[in-house]
């Protein structure tokens, strides 16, 4: 067991864990945001898609003590005052989901392409997201999404 | 995944004094941590050297490019420094499984773990690199045991890989569709008196194709090793690849490589 504080969208969270413990399911399981989802679960497929201290990282592989004093953000911690994040916005006005599991982790990891780079091409786009699968939409409107939102932000 | 207990060390004497027969040093955890979760591996001690500042980050003198062993992928990929001394060592960074593992994944643990598909351990042959450990000096030549086996030893830990500047390099991969690691991955470097090209994905471990190496240090155009036939009795065969396929990509990324200097 370790005693870790970490900020989770915001708030300072103390909570014993066992050493063992995996961040997705410390974020899931003992703070109830399950809007992080767990696919693969070996770190393929990039539903779990978190930010920790900022960048975009896999957070079924990362253990919860690692990141004891850090800041998370999950898809959770995305909407201000109500209202929904610009990438959020454009997934939305896309139609970017269908099923909608690989979203939260899109959405994490896609915020961070822009962080990185403001404008990026539907090239530099699609391997940005080489690490988030979508079985659904064919990736199309994915794309389409990020630009729109990188249009906006 | 089996319960461990997790330490994290602030400096390296106590990261190695903790160490044991069941234990693992812990850097980016993107291949550690995956095996632990599948059961593949259990350790009774996990030993996170991230804490440890001085394991982290770049330094480039005259001739060589020094990078600290928990320094992650993606810093490797953006450092201006290295961009400019060793281009292709960035370009292969940047290629490294996808953005989420080059936020976390480590320099030294990807030597460390010497997995037979790495690209790491490429580079490391090629740019005659030195891995520079708590203890001693190692050559990279004499560093790659075999498959997932170095010869680092108990306690023994990774600080900084130094890697010579070549005159000019290359780096070419035929990578897995779905995860990127390297089919059959050729780092090429063009160093003052030798050229060395370095293969991974192709056998169990990284090594110095001798003939490769030795037409190209003659010529150094793709012409001079145009249609060369390798052994591939000693070549991995799988679903992805059979060994002659394997020995026919070497020689075409080595052309590839060398046509990108």
């Amino acid at each position: 067991m370790t005693k870790v504080t970490i900020e989770v969208n915001g708030k300072k969270v103390s909570k014993d864990v066992p050493d063992h413990t995996i961040l997705s399911v410390f974020l899931r399981d003992s703070l109830n945001l399950t809007g992080t989802h767990v696919g693969c679960d070996t770190s393929q497929c990039g539903a779990c898609v978190v930010h920790v201290d900022g960048k975009s990282i896999k957070s079924c592989s990362t253990l919860t003590v690692d990141i004891n004093g850090l800041k998370v953000t999950t898809i959770e911690g995305l909407v201000k005052d109500g209202k929904m994040h610009p990438m959020q916005e454009a997934f939305k006005k896309m139609h970017g989901l269908q099923c909608g599991f690989c979203t939260p982790g899109m959405v994490m990891s896609a915020i961070d392409l822009l962080q990185n780079k403001k404008n990026p091409s539907d090239t530099e786009i699609r391997k940005w997201l080489e690490g988030n699968i979508c079985r659904c939409t064919g990736y199309q409107n994915i794309v389409a999404a990020v630009k729109e939102a990188a249009s906006k932000m | 995944m089996k319960t461990f207990n997790y330490h994290s060390p602030k400096d390296v004497k106590t990261a190695s004094k903790l160490s044991s027969t069941s234990s693992i040093f812990l850097a980016g955890g993107m291949t550690s941590i995956p095996s632990m979760k599948l059961g593949l591996a259990t350790y009774k001690d996990v030993i996170d050297i991230k804490n440890i500042k001085k394991l982290s980050g770049i330094k480039v003198s005259g001739n060589s490019v020094t990078i600290g062993a928990t320094t992650k992928h993606a810093e490797v990929a953006s450092s201006k420094e290295i961009q400019k001394k060793i281009p292709s060592l960035s370009k292969l960074a940047g290629g490294i499984g996808d953005a989420q593992v080059r936020n976390r994944g480590t320099v030294g643990g990807s030597i460390a773990n010497n997995d037979p598909s790495a690209c790491y351990p490429s580079a490391c042959m090629a740019l005659n690199a030195i891995i520079h450990t708590n203890n001693r000096k190692i050559e990279a030549k004499n560093f790659f045991k075999d498959m997932f086996e170095t010869v680092l030893k108990k306690g023994e830990l990774i600080e900084a890989v130094e890697f010579k500047i070549p005159e000019k390099s290359n780096y070419q991969k035929h990578p897995n569709p779905a995860s990127r690691y390297a089919i059959v991955g050729i780092y090429l470097a063009k160093h003052k008196k030798e050229v060395n090209v370095a293969v991974t994905g192709a056998k169990s471990v990284v090594y110095i194709d001798k003939d490769l190496s030795k037409a190209l240090s003659s010529s150094f155009f793709s012409s001079a090793i145009e249609g060369m036939e390798l052994d591939s009795s000693e070549m991995n065969s799988d679903i992805h690849a059979s060994a002659d396929y394997r020995a026919s990509l070497v020689v075409t990324y080595a052309k590839k490589a060398v046509e990108a200097c």
